[in-house]
């Protein structure tokens, strides 16, 4: 029996070597220091890094991105925390039908997404692009808030709610002094999730830049069809790094069992 | 409390949602069916008889398909492992499966690009060992995306397994080994059934994804088009909305059928029935 389960502690390796080398390549030719992608590198230089902050369009890119990620989930969050607590508090019908319609924009090809709200959202709505795209994410990331503060409803004691409400605090202080501070971490949770799914968007955004406006997901797809220098590859570092933690701070709220849940 | 305040929490999110999605959708589908104000299947006629869309079409769900087996096949047995490791080492591994996940698939395709490049890592290693003497042309073929698409949804079928392993009960294991059952026999026929659930959901899950993904054929598939790159070119490049619509259309029926038959086997081949 031994022998079987080492077997599968080397096919494991494996799935993991296959999972995680390819991100490993990618973060140790980002310190070549010539103008061709090298693996082994070369040498080593930061001078791709340095390059980051010299094409411009990255910085602005990068600003378009935080700026869209970070409003989108403020709506989101103003849109969905009401739902949410709706979904969760309460009993009555249809109940199972808003829920599958507040989580249907998963369900939707995102291409597809993208493809209807530059046809209706820019086009016939004739939203400003910024706008577009800010709504946009704001779609994407709603089903993700909705879920993780439904999650962290589901282990919040309604009790606890009813006995602010006898003791004489309003429905809305209630809510505010007692349900939100309690469910405090999902939220936060809720807010890192939704911000990298949306920071990472790419079959949306594709569809909603425009002149002038576009997101750095987009931008990098853009510089990979006409350079094939280094510089993307120093990019993705920094982008794992920050991705490493937010995951640290998701890990620490509220675990990462939500990942494994469907 | 009161029904009106109930609707109040619920009003705003689904007045976004239908304005910014259901309309959107709804009006895309629509929109294929009317031509110059009059009732037409036209486009989809166009689309079903037109052997290059349907070399598309067909290279799309062939790509998928091998994306989704291979998922399952690499992914199972991982999960398995993973499954009975302690708290420790599974919190560990799984969070090794996560990062992946939540890494862009730019840079995730873009990692395969330099390894599957024409001098890419693959050939140079291959080369320099006298394995080949020709570099492989494996970058911008359906082979490089099927690779891409794994690496992109192989932790996303692990993660969902380990959930639903994690909860079958250690005792029926041991239970159907007191009764005789080799660890293999108990395997199959304890494990493999109960994890049957979160395999279906976990398939659903890479195949959706793959027939949707835009960005890893976009990166890796180079001239070869699936049906999301298609329908790209047609909206932005060609400006062929119409066919756009077309397209769109046949993606989401494409979707909901293989959600719908998926859930339908889910059902039928669930042991709690």
């Amino acid at each position: 029996m031994r022998e079987k389960n080492r077997g599968l502690a080397l096919f494991t390796f494996f799935i993991f070597l296959f999972l995680l080398g390819p991100l490993l390549i990618i973060s140790v030719t980002s310190f070549e220091p010539g103008t061709v992608l090298k693996f082994p590198p070369q040498g080593f230089s930061l001078r791709w890094y340095e390059n980051i902050f010299e094409v411009e369009m990255f910085l602005k890119t990068f600003q378009t991105s935080m700026i869209v990620s970070l409003a989108g989930n403020l709506l989101a969050l103003l849109l969905g925390i009401p739902a949410a607590y709706a979904l969760s508090r309460f009993q009555f019908k249809g109940k199972s039908f808003l829920n599958a319609v507040f989580i249907s924009p998963v369900l939707i090809p995102g291409i597809v997404m993208g493809f209807a709200m530059l046809k209706y959202v820019i086009i016939t709505y004739q939203l400003p692009i910024y706008a577009g795209l800010l709504v946009g994410h704001t779609v994407l990331m709603l089903p993700f808030i909705i879920r993780v503060i439904a999650s962290s409803l589901s282990n919040f004691d309604f009790a606890i709610e009813e006995a602010s409400l006898s003791l004489g605090a309003g429905r809305l202080e209630t809510f505010w002094k007692v349900v939100l501070p309690n469910i405090r971490s999902g939220i936060i949770a809720a807010v890192l999730i939704a911000f990298l799914e949306s920071f990472n968007n790419v079959d949306i955004s594709v569809f909603m830049t425009g002149p002038g406006v576009s997101t750095l997901p987009i931008q990098m797809l853009t510089y990979v069809e006409n350079n094939f220098d280094p510089t993307i590859a120093a990019l993705s570092v920094v982008l794992m790094i920050i991705t490493v933690i937010l995951m640290f701070i998701i890990e620490r709220l509220m675990g990462l069992s939500y990942f494994t849940k469907r | 409390m009161k029904k009106i305040g109930l609707y109040l929490l619920l009003l705003p999110g689904l007045l976004f949602l239908t304005l910014f999605m259901v309309i959107p959708i709804a009006m895309t589908i629509l929109s294929t069916f009317f031509q110059e104000g009059s009732f037409t299947v036209e486009g989809y006629l166009h689309f079903l008889t037109d052997p290059y869309f349907l070399k598309i079409l067909w290279t799309t769900l062939q790509v998928s398909l091998v994306t989704t087996i291979a998922c399952i096949l690499l992914g199972f047995p991982a999960a398995y492992y993973i499954s009975k490791l302690g708290p420790r080492k599974k919190g560990v591994l799984l969070a090794l499966a996560i990062f992946p996940l939540l890494t862009s698939s730019v840079v995730r395709s873009f990692s395969w690009m330099i390894i599957l490049g024409k001098k890419g890592l693959l050939n140079s290693s291959l080369l320099s060992i006298g394995l080949i003497e020709k570099p492989l042309e494996i970058l911008y073929t359906p082979t490089a995306m099927m690779i891409g698409l794994i690496h992109l949804f192989l932790p996303l079928i692990i993660i969902t397994l380990v959930g639903v392993m994690e909860n079958i009960d250690p005792d029926l294991l041991k239970a159907a080994e007191s009764l005789g059952a080799s660890r293999f026999t108990a395997f199959r026929q304890v494990i493999v059934p109960l994890s049957v659930p979160g395999l279906i959901i976990g398939s659903i899950l890479v195949f959706v994804g793959s027939l949707t993904a835009y960005t890893t054929p976009a990166l890796l598939g180079g001239k070869q088009r699936v049906i999301s790159t298609f329908l790209y070119q047609n909206a932005i490049t060609l400006n062929d909305w119409q066919m756009a619509s077309v397209i769109a259309t046949i993606m989401i029926v494409i979707t909901f059928i293989v959600i719908g038959l998926m859930n339908k086997l889910a059902t039928k081949l669930n042991p709690k029935g």
